[in-house]
């Protein structure tokens, strides 16, 4: 089968997924007690039957369920999200509104915890049961074994109240009115925090996976053989066990790929970082159906792109696939 | 002609020490949660009113003793007979895009817009016969019957004003300019980046000589209580308004150098921590039962523990900061054989009794735990239901608890804010704002009806005297704490808390000193 082949086969069942994850959400979220008219009507502190009301029509609330599903689903079918009543917003505009913020968090986190994870994690298996694997392998245990919220604190309270070295908090200075390199600069030193919390987990796991997998690897036939024809222990590790090695990983940060979405509501809540978690989060709390269908939608999209995306990486590492 | 208030010597007698402000400076408060939008009036929740009570006015103010004081009226008139209510309006008010301000702008919004938008204010509005323009900065509203609680009404999240030539003859609800909000306020709304910040900056053409003093204001989204509580540690905010931390933060904050702290500032709202015990099946329904668990309560370590001292117990429905407030009641101290005492007299059976907690923060799950707490002890076998905001307004709508944790706000009149929560005839499901304990007793019911439209304040004080009397004996609900929120804030920032609803409208008279 031809790459493209594949890649449009996978493609059209991705699409029937999404259409049945769509259909699952909308029950599902309709399923939990309350809605959002009851919500706003509970955050006002005062409320008659002729303003709730009011707001369910608003909301179309007071249409029949089959109607609100069949009108979603057909505008989602025409790639139209629909509408935030709560947010008064459309809520792929508010979706795209947030989805820079995330990104940049996760694919920062994603692609440090990776490199980390994968040059730690051969390092260690390099010096496999000497102090330096003992050293790598506590901190790795240490990082994986502790709740993220609590390294987050934790983290704010050394670098940023103690120290003072980076903002505890937010997206950029706000008013600050940057431009140019100094925006940039000032973005980063917020970013720093998120990152790091949300990136040490991930590092830890691919380390680990990294070491047993080259340990694994190392003790194969054909690097016996690679290593009697003479080759050097550099190329040794790069072109044969490193490349058999990281095929377990490639498929776990596949995985977490497709999380990059919706993945970060605690570091993004706890860091005031203004992404599409904290608004999945808030949407829920808020029974605000239309942006968490809409945010459920485009993690779901995620999920599968990057699994896509993943099978494509195998072939690249492993011809053979 | 009585209670004329000649309010433009107010006026110049408050703006006497003018001199001694200073102009300039951004202040940054924290705001959460986020608001769903800021056009108050349509949207009534707690961070929409302390960010648009900025960009919005009504009528009056009230200072901390509920007193009203002039905002956008310059002076009132209440008739002799207490039917016709006549207010002179400032004449140099602009809109924020520079339209005039003008009576029809009050009409409009009053008989117009609000009475169709905002539940809270159409109650009052059953009173009014008509409300009329007589000139560009006249309003006179003419009253059905007299309505004692009506001078409490003009406050800004009650009834902002609202401009005409943006809202009339439009979907008001759906009005695109709900976004870009337009009122008369000492501050303009310049830009909201969602999930972070809403930018207000100065009014330069406020009616106010030299005020108001800040040049911008940030109202900051920080959605974890424990973030706030650094940011303020860090000087990245300058104030926390009431509820914004957790309590066991407030004592370490409030210590800090260059830190005050006020419990001023919401004598107009001052929420009433209650559980409503439903009346009508269960434990609860028996008297005897209710006032064991009002025995059993230890109100005074919720206050002093969960709350780290802030507060009062409440002894009645009314708060003791509202009007009409009455100690002559039976006090219920905390009495475990009293408890157990009427808890046999009830003949409970050992039927366990679900506690539904707010779910808006630790405090509140703590406090449900202390109340398990105490109820185990006398005997009573109960369990804490988990439950998230949607859930517990929906719980509370479909009658579906034994005993659930609300608070109210009061607005300054038991016609206002407590009635309401008694009356049999708001006894409805599907709201969580009523009589949701299903209280049913039909001399109280025409003892509040006559209260509110009684001609004089002493009428009214004995007839409140009587019902809270009365309420306190038949233990509808279980009435907790008169809650304290205290406004942490540098203490450079001055005048911040002034009035009755504290740093919602709070930012037209503050200012840093430099």
């Amino acid at each position: 089968m031809t790459l493209a082949a594949a890649i449009f086969g996978r493609a059209a069942k991705a699409l029937i997924t999404l259409l049945l994850i769509v259909i699952l959400n909308f029950f599902l979220i309709h399923a939990a007690p309350g809605d959002p008219a009851m919500v706003m009507a509970g955050e006002a502190g005062a409320a008659d039957e002729q303003f709730i009301q009011q707001l369910r029509e608003q909301f179309g609330l007071d249409q029949p369920l089959y109607v609100q599903f069949w009108n979603y689903v057909s505008g989602v079918l025409q790639l139209d999200l629909g509408y935030s009543y709560r947010q008064q917003m459309p809520v792929l505009d508010l979706i795209l509104d947030r989805l820079p913020a995330t990104l940049l968090l996760t694919l920062t986190a994603f692609g440090m915890s990776l490199l980390l994870g994968v040059v730690f994690g051969m390092a260690a298996a390099a010096r496999q049961g000497k102090w330096g694997d003992s050293a790598i392998t506590s901190m790795a245990l240490l990082f994986y074994a502790t709740p993220l919220f609590w390294v987050a604190l934790m983290a704010v309270v050394l670098f940023s109240v103690k120290l003072g070295w980076f903002p505890a908090f937010g997206y950029g200075t706000v008013g600050a009115d940057l431009s140019g390199f100094e925006m940039v600069l000032d973005r980063l030193r917020h970013l720093f925090l998120p990152a790091l919390t949300l990136g040490l987990f991930f590092m830890a796991v691919y380390l680990r996976m990294t070491r047993s997998s080259v340990l694994e690897v190392s003790q194969m036939d054909f690097v016996k053989t690679a290593r009697s024809k003479g080759l050097t222990e550099g190329t040794i590790r790069r072109r044969h066990i490193l490349r058999n090695a990281l095929l377990p990983v490639v498929t776990l940060a596949g995985l977490q790929a497709g999380q990059l979405v919706g993945g970060a509501v605690l570091t993004e809540t706890v860091f005031a970082w203004p992404g599409i978690g904290r608004l999945m989060f808030e949407s829920l709390t808020a029974r605000d159906y239309n942006t968490l269908l809409g945010v459920f939608l485009v993690s779901a999209a995620m999920v599968i792109a990057f699994n896509i995306i993943t099978d494509i990486v195998y072939r690249l590492i492993d011809p053979r696939i | 002609m009585r209670n004329l208030v000649t309010a433009s010597l107010l006026t110049v007698a408050m703006g006497l020490p003018a001199a001694a402000q200073d102009s300039g400076g951004r202040l940054d408060i924290v705001l959460q949660p986020e608001p769903p939008s800021l056009m108050l009036g349509m949207v009534q929740n707690a961070p929409t009113q302390l960010v648009a009570g900025d960009i919005f006015e009504s009528l009056l103010r009230y200072d901390t003793d509920l007193n009203p004081q002039p905002s956008l009226a310059k002076s009132w008139e209440i008739s002799e007979d207490a039917l016709t209510y006549t207010f002179k309006l400032h004449e140099d008010v602009k809109w924020h895009d520079g339209e005039p301000f003008t009576s029809a702008d009050v009409v409009f919004a009053v008989d117009k817009l609000l009475r169709e938008t905002n539940p809270r204010l159409r109650v009052s509005l059953e009173h009014v016969e008509s409300i009329t323009a007589p000139d560009d900065h006249t309003v006179v509203f003419q009253l059905k019957n007299p309505f004692g609680p009506f001078i409490g009404v003009f406050e800004a999240g009650t009834m902002p004003i609202l401009p005409k030539h943006i809202y009339e003859g439009t979907d008001y609800l759906n009005n695109p300019a709900n976004n870009t909000p337009i009122g008369t306020g000492p501050y303009k709304f310049n830009e909201w980046e969602k999930g972070n910040y809403i930018h207000l900056v100065k009014n330069e053409d406020y009616y106010l000589d030299d005020q108001p003093y800040l040049d911008e204001v940030y109202y900051r989204i920080i959605p974890d209580a424990a973030s706030r509580a650094v940011a303020f540690e860090n000087g990245e905010v300058d104030v926390l308004p009431g509820g914004s931390v957790e309590n066991w933060d407030v004592k370490r904050l409030v210590e800090m150098d260059g830190v005050c702290s006020t419990g001023k500032g919401w004598e107009y709202f001052a929420p009433h921590a209650m559980a409503w015990m439903n009346n009508r099946e269960g434990p609860t329904a028996d008297k005897n039962f209710r006032k064991a668990v009002m025995y059993a309560m230890d109100r005074e370590f919720v206050r002093d523990v969960i709350w780290n001292g802030f507060g009062k117990v409440a002894t009645s429905p009314v708060s003791s900061k509202t009007n009409f407030y009455t100690d002559d009641t039976i006090m219920y101290d905390h009495n475990a054989e009293k408890a157990e005492e009427m808890l046999a007299a009830s003949g409970y059976d050992g039927e366990e009794v679900r506690i539904l907690p707010l779910p808006y923060g630790e405090t509140w799950q703590r406090w449900a735990e202390a109340m398990k707490q105490n109820l185990d002890e006398v005997g009573i076998n109960s369990t804490v239901v988990a439950t998230d905001v949607a859930g517990w307004n929906q719980k509370q709508s479909d009658w579906d608890f034994d005993i659930a944790f609300t608070y109210l706000y009061q607005y300054g009149d038991p016609a206002l804010g407590v009635s309401r929560s008694y009356l049999s005839s708001n006894i409805e499901k599907g709201s969580p704002w009523n009589n949701v304990a299903g209280y049913v007793n039909e001399e109280v019911d025409a003892m509040f009806d006559e209260a509110a439209v009684a001609a004089t304040p002493e009428a009214r004080q004995e007839l409140y005297t009587k019902i809270q009397q009365q309420l306190v004996d038949d233990v509808p609900v279980a009435w907790l704490l008169e809650i304290e929120f205290p406004t942490i804030y540098r203490c450079e920032v001055k005048d911040l808390v002034t009035t009755a609803i504290g740093v919602n409208d709070g930012l037209r008279d503050a200012w840093i000193e430099q």
